[in-house]
């Protein structure tokens, strides 16, 4: 029952993840807007569900990932897929020392810090006036046009970049938790003291994770603004678009979930699509349900379905 | 009437089961000594007692009334205070701060601030400190004091000679007399088998959750209790 | 000369401020360890709630406070007896998240009920009357009066803390929640009065602040940051250090918006990363 669940559920996965190759433009932008959502949303549900750090300025790497593609490309004329893997590089060596010192701070001060990240890129970002300073920058129409001369050419690959992405992602770390690395964090997720007591170095994993995370991030902040030409501060190191939504995500799919950001993402967009036109009474709608989730539900929406099945069909023995 | 009473008593940490059906009573200016070997279920009982832990409002009785499941503050108010284990004293407060803390809920009695200095005259010399600079003994002492203004009719003392050498040890026992000569029941978990046998009237041992042997201290003889104690086929 | 001290002073001044900011914040992460997201959200809120009944009653803007402190007050209690409370324990995830939430609830439910717009109360020439101690060297009477109206605050609560049985209550809540249950004294109410304290100190920042610079819906998370940096740099657990820590930022904030005006809030978040870098505990903490 729970196999054949699976499977209809992977299929209509993969039918879902066709549409955008046989589509429209509109539903290419939305494929690519799923992909790399549901890859900022595994990367946090990483960090905060397994490694145990929560951030609350990841969004400071969403945006640096952009400006640095957007840098290169302008200033170094590099081709844009080339940069691409630039970007992903600079989030990461970047997050080193931020790391670092951030992790003087404990907790939820950790988290406030993250923020307090995001806003130093963001306001530098609004003074560097070679990037454009607060209105921005866009990208040349060279670079765009020698990815591809036909628009919905280029959104099909920008979708499969994505989709790539947020494929491997997932299979990484997947592949992360498998391994003995995987298994100190689930350690530390579960029982910090006990595992630091035990030898895990709690600090270093916790910091490799953070950068680690922060160079996909940045991946996707860069796949994310080459898709749009456009880079702007206040869009690349929007809170509300690359935090809140996330969170949202991550806490109604299920944190520290495999399957959590995926299920998030799913319910976020359909969500999204049917009341995302009452404006301001959405968002609340949406912080409400965060909250409500919060309190009732730790375990999102995937933690219920798995505490349901294991009422109904009790432990079986040899299973 | 008993000043306190339980009746069938089960407590559960989540699934897990640790008091299965204790019976036991106390009457007042009685003292009770309750022993068993780590994990029998004694802080347990104590945590039930106090309200930390819920449980089955009829299975307590506290003077005639049922009191099971009620919050811990309401049990205070009532007459029931706790000495805990480890003490565990305000890190932050003086030595008077945590006894005027211990007053809180407005019980009036025979307990004031002067009389339990009295009682511990080296709290005295030392009100002012941070209750954690003090010795193991004194720490002792101030719990103690802290539960007494209160001014309970009903005393839990969970392990009050843990860590402490056995000058000091008596030092705190010392005070146990004048406490239940307030008319207060008392109620000792000891690991200090000799300890017990000296202060008690009536003695319960558990193990495993459950009451295996029960009398008056009097007549016990060392070998039954450890029988008890260990569960060993006699 | 003159120039750099007046910058110095007018970084000072505004220091009151940022110590209203991060004394609410404080209060709550004493008692509880919760780190209240929503808080600079509330601030704003207090300033809203001013502006409403301006709107509505035409009253002196300062006069809101009498009516806004202990409806504040009030609704932090609430909230934290109804839902915060639920958020307590080892796990510092529900009550980041939750306040997170509740972020995004006031943020959006201001801009239903007053539009997007940047406000101001209008308190007139209260808020700009100077006086001139030196040629080129202004003390503004308001920043400075809030100053010492944050000192008097803060004196207050300390004097609350530590001379009454409620303040010690508190002290005592938060050193061992369960524990002061067994003094009679229900660890739920406490929280509650903690965030009461907490809101009531910042609707009373809120109305100062919305009479003196702009404000709006979205003004919350700024707020908070601040606030957080201030006691950061002042050392965590110490109240004093918070009001030291708020002249700091100002200070830094000053100096950086004299080089150019756009690095007002970067040179105080670079200030806050570097005292971080040299001082991880701050320059004055209590709190182990």
């Amino acid at each position: 029952m729970r196999d054949r669940a699976a499977i209809v559920f992977g299929l209509s996965l993969l039918v879902c993840a066709a549409i955008p190759l046989f589509g429209d433009n509109g539903e290419r932008q939305l494929g690519l807007e799923f992909a790399a959502t549901l890859t900022l949303a595994t990367l946090w549900n990483l960090l905060a569900g397994y490694a145990g750090v929560i951030s609350i300025g990841q969004q400071a790497y969403v945006g640096l990932g952009g400006y640095v593609l957007f840098a290169l490309t302008v200033f170094a004329g590099m081709p844009v897929l080339a940069a691409l893997p630039l970007a992903a590089a600079a989030c990461g060596l970047i997050a080193m020392p931020a790391g670092r010192l951030l992790f003087r701070l404990r907790g939820p001060h950790f988290a406030i810090g993250t923020w307090v990240l995001a806003e130093v890129f963001r306001l530098s970002a609004a003074q560097v006036s070679a990037l454009g300073g607060g209105s921005g920058m866009s990208l040349p129409i060279m670079s765009i046009l020698a990815i591809s001369h036909s628009r919905p050419q280029r959104l099909l690959d920008f979708y499969l970049l994505s989709a790539a992405l947020a494929l491997a992602t997932s299979a990484a770390v997947a592949v992360l938790l498998r391994s003995r690395f995987g298994l100190g964090l689930t350690a530390i997720r579960d029982a910090e003291a006990a595992a630091a007591s035990l030898g895990v170095d709690v600090m270093a994993l916790k910091w490799i994770v953070y950068v680690i995370t922060a160079a996909l991030t940045g991946l996707t902040g860069a796949l994310l603004f080459l898709q749009n030409v456009r880079i702007s501060p206040d869009a690349a190191f929007s809170v509300n678009d690359w935090t809140a939504n996330v969170i949202f995500i991550v806490v109604i799919g299920g944190i520290g979930r495999p399957a959590g950001p995926l299920i998030g993402c799913l319910v976020f967009f359909a969500f999204r699509a049917a009341f995302a036109g009452y404006g301001a009474w959405y968002l609340i709608g949406l912080g409400g349900l965060a909250i409500a989730m919060m309190l009732l539900q730790p375990q999102g929406i995937v933690g219920f379905v798995e505490a349901a099945w294991r009422r109904r069909a009790p432990a079986r023995a040899g299973v | 009437m008993s000043l306190l009473e339980t009746k069938k008593l089960d407590a559960f940490y989540g699934d897990f089961q640790a008091l299965f059906g204790i019976d036991m009573h106390i009457a007042r200016a009685e003292v009770i000594g309750l022993i068993g070997a780590n994990g029998a279920g004694k802080t347990t009982l104590l945590r039930a007692l106090t309200g930390l832990l819920p449980a089955v409002s009829h299975s307590i009785l506290f003077g005639g009334q049922p009191i099971g499941g009620s919050r811990a503050e309401a049990l205070v108010k009532r007459g029931i205070a706790m000495v805990p284990e480890g003490r565990k004293l305000f890190a932050s407060l003086s030595v008077e701060e945590n006894l005027k803390l211990g007053a809180a809920t407005g019980r009036h009695g025979v307990w004031t601030l002067d009389r339990v200095y009295g009682l511990f005259p080296v709290l005295a010399e030392k009100r002012t400190a941070y209750a954690t600079t003090l010795s193991g003994g004194q720490q002792q002492m101030v719990a103690i004091g802290r539960a007494l203004m209160s001014n309970p009719t009903l005393l839990l003392c969970d392990e009050i000679s843990l860590g402490l050498a056995p000058v000091v040890v008596a030092d705190v026992y010392r005070a146990l007399p004048a406490i239940r000569a307030a008319g207060t029941g008392i109620i000792v978990v000891e690991q200090d088998i000799g300890q017990v046998l000296r202060v008690a009237d009536r003695l319960y041992c558990l193990r495993e959750g459950r009451v295996v042997l029960q009398g008056p201290a009097q007549g016990m003889n060392r070998q039954e209790i450890a029988a008890a104690y260990f569960g060993a086929a006699a | 000369m003159i120039g750099a001290l007046d910058i110095v002073v007018q970084g000072l001044l505004v220091g009151g401020f940022y110590a209203l900011f991060a004394t609410g914040l404080s209060l709550i992460f004493g008692v509880m360890r919760l780190v209240n997201l929503a808080h600079g959200d509330v601030i704003v809120l207090g300033a809203f709630a001013a502006l409403f009944l301006v709107q509505q009653t035409g009253v002196q803007p300062l006069l809101c406070v009498v009516l806004v402190v202990p409806l504040m007050a009030g609704l932090g209690y609430l909230l934290q007896r109804a839902i915060l409370n639920r958020t307590l324990g080892a796990n510092i995830l529900p009550p980041l998240l939750v306040t997170f939430g509740l972020s995004i609830v006031i943020q959006n439910g201001l801009l239903l009920g007053f539009s997007a717009d940047s406000q101001k109360l209008p308190m007139g020439h209260l808020t700009i009357v100077s006086v001139s101690l030196l040629p080129g060297l202004n003390v503004g009477l308001y920043p400075l009066g809030v100053l010492i109206l944050a000192a008097l605050v803060i004196g207050g609560l300390q004097m609350f803390l530590y001379r009454t049985a409620l303040g010690t209550a508190l002290r005592g809540t938060s050193d061992d929640p369960v524990t002061i249950r067994l003094m009679g004294i229900d660890n739920r109410h406490i929280f509650g009065i903690a965030t009461a304290l907490s809101f009531a100190v910042a609707g009373l920042a809120g109305v100062l602040m919305g009479g003196y610079g702009n404000f709006s819906p979205a003004a919350g998370p700024q707020n908070l940051l601040f606030g957080f940096e201030a006691i950061i740099i002042g050392g965590l657990g110490n109240l004093w250090g918070t009001l030291l820590g708020g002249m700091i930022l100002g200070v830094a904030q000053a100096i950086g918006a004299d080089i150019d005006p756009g690095y007002q809030v970067l040179a105080g978040h670079i200030a806050f990363l570097a005292i971080l870098l040299a001082a991880p505990r701050g320059l004055f903490p209590r709190m182990a």
